[in-house]
């Protein structure tokens, strides 16, 4: 059994990682109204090129940038199957994502992937400890994903307040406004649920360096618990213009974190197995969406 | 400024519910018209404004703007041309950006949009100054949300965003059906002051009668997807509602049936 400590700063890595998703998932979910299930396979697909690369000699910095541009390719099928098939956006995402489990098993191979150092694999978490020997380890890759999120974040903030973000978040409002004002929506959600997609790539990368694995199945929830933080983080702080909203994102990642791995370490107490996660991870969603409007109901009642 | 020549639209066409919404249109827009349209519900009106917009393109005919040929153009491509006001509030803005954000949108109309920041000091001055003009107290709210404005604001707000870039030609649906009568009459207040001082070509919906006879320089009555009456000039400033009326009935052989219109024509 770790202690207490530990336990906190590994959680905090975990949502540290899980927040790169959810920023992802903010995009398409809160900014375009796009309710994209791409992300089940897209967060994968970002750690299985990552291994492809690995494997080929790459270096993990190519690896990353390889996944996120993957990631924003399967963003764009999604996109197309949308704008041009007018297929809908639920029914677009889960056709990219049932492609991409194939195409993610044609990329890795086998179901499951090492990626551990003694076979000479590098990953930014074994790069940094080398450079920094003298440092404990679990605080380097704390202050490394904190460094990261934080300027994904930073770069997400701006990206929104250019003028193609305006638009992208103004296609979420009002298809009618953007089109009156001169911009394509299908163009603006093409680029918005692309870039979703790279993040969430990104993070399935991030997550495969720190785990030092890659499984097929690793994408199965993702969406959900993508989700999940970000209304977690809607119901910690109240947040009104963009630069809350990603903190809320980033914060709420950290904080669904930990409470899935309290869940995990002493929830066996209460009977809690490892599956029971996703049942976990459904409710506390279903409860949190569902919240207003039972309190409004037992408004009602008196 | 508009033309629409021969224009035809059906729904559901080739189907047990085929629908002939609009019959063999022709309209021609001087520059500087203002014109309003009424008609009974389902009369067309709102397709016609989609027609222009290029919301919906029409099974024949050709529309033209600034004698540009644009019955093909996707909505995106003509937008330049034009500015719209809808009856929803939430449609004509965005309501999670802010009022500035909204309106730096509208001020990139017709110019390619990158990865600048979309706003700047220089440009927060000119919302400031176009806002305070309308004295709805908006001037120092720039960074609010929209979503928080009342209806009437949304809907200033929505028309200075649709006038900004001096459009060939406006267009209204109902823009104050939606607000109280006495917002509703500040919005249209405003509208009328907008488009006299921008010297705006404008096609304002509405079901309110006496608003179509009071505003504006031409009135269009629409039925079964035609324009039945088409009045302007001097006839056009002495006529009554009543007038009005007869003339449809005439026309038509039976009864204007568009019970918010008679509604609100009693109350006055
Ligand atoms: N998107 C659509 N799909 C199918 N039919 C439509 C559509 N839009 C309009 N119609 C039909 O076209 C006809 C004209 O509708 P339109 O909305 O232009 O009427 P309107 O004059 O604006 O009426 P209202 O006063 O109720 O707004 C109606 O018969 C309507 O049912
Ligand atoms: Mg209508």
């Amino acid at each position: 059994m770790e202690s207490i400590s530990d336990f906190l700063v590994y959680s905090v890595q975990e949502g540290l990682l899980f927040a790169i998703l959810a920023l992802g998932v903010f995009i398409t979910f809160r900014c375009l109204n796009f309710p994209d299930l791409t992300v089940d396979g897209s967060y994968p697909l970002g750690a299985a090129v990552f291994a492809f690369m690995t494997y080929r000699g790459f270096g993990p910095f190519v690896g990353m940038a390889a996944a996120f541009i993957a990631g924003a390719l399967a963003g764009l099928m999604t996109g197309a199957l949308n704008t041009f098939s007018k297929i809908p956006a639920l029914l677009s995402g889960i056709l990219t994502m049932i492609c991409l489990y194939s195409i993610n098993l044609r990329i890795m191979g086998r179901p499951n992937i090492s990626l551990s150092e003694n076979l000479g694999h590098h990953t930014v978490f074994s790069l940094l400890k080398n450079a920094f020997s003298g440092v404990p380890e679990t605080y380097l890759r704390l202050i490394f994903l904190m460094g990261l999120v934080l300027l994904l974040k930073g770069l997400l903030d701006l990206f929104l307040h250019t003028e193609i973000g305006l638009a992208i978040r103004a296609t979420g409002d009002s298809e009618s406004l953007v089109e009156v004002q001169g911009i394509n929506p299908d163009k603006t959600k093409l680029i918005g649920v692309a870039v979703s997609n790279a993040l969430v790539a990104l993070s399935g990368a991030m997550f495969a360096q720190y785990q030092g694995f890659v499984d097929i199945n690793m994408g199965i929830g993702m969406v959900v618990a993508g989700l999940a933080s970000v209304i977690v983080g809607e119901v910690l702080v109240r947040g009104r213009n963009i630069l809350f909203m990603t903190l809320q994102v980033v914060l709420g990642a950290v904080v669904y974190r930990m409470a899935t791995a309290i869940a995990l370490n002493w929830g066996y107490r209460i009977g809690f197995k490892p599956y029971d996660l996703k049942l976990f991870t459904g409710l506390l969603v279903i409860f949190i969406l569902s919240f207003p409007v039972i309190k409004e109901k037992m408004k009602g009642l008196k | 400024m508009l033309t629409l020549e021969k224009v035809n639209k059906y729904f559901f066409r080739n189907t047990l519910d085929e629908r002939w919404a609009i019959r063999n249109l022709d309209l021609r827009v001087q520059g500087g018209e203002f014109i309003t349209i009424v008609g009974s519900n389902g009369a067309g009106k709102t397709t016609v404004l989609n027609l222009i917009s290029g919301n919906f393109f029409p099974d024949s005919g050709r529309v033209f703007i600034n004698s540009e040929e644009v019955t093909k153009y996707p909505a995106f491509r003509r937008a330049h041309y034009l500015g719209r006001v809808f009856q929803n509030t939430y449609q004509g803005t965005a309501a999670s950006l802010t009022i500035e954000e909204n309106f730096a949108i509208a001020f990139r109309k017709g110019k390619p949009r990158g990865l600048r920041i979309a706003i700047n000091d220089s440009m927060r001055k000119r919302f400031k100054t176009k806002l305070s003009e309308v004295g709805l107290g908006l001037e120092n709210r720039l960074r609010d949300r929209v979503g928080l404005l009342s209806g009437g604001q949304r809907q200033a707000l929505a028309l200075l965003m649709a006038t900004i870039g001096d459009p060939k030609v406006l267009l209204l649906d109902e823009h104050t059906a939606n607000l109280d009568p006495k917002t509703a009459e500040k919005i249209m207040d405003l509208t009328n002051q907008l488009i006299r001082n921008d010297h705006l070509t404008a096609l304002m919906i509405t079901h309110d009668l006496s608003e179509a006879l009071n505003f504006g320089t031409r009135t269009l009555m629409m039925d079964g997807g035609e324009i039945v009456l088409d009045i302007s000039g001097e006839g056009r400033k002495k006529l009554t509602i009543p007038e009005l009326l007869d003339r449809f009935s005439e026309t038509r052989h039976k009864q204007f049936a568009e019970d918010r219109a008679l509604l609100s024509t009693a109350k006055k």
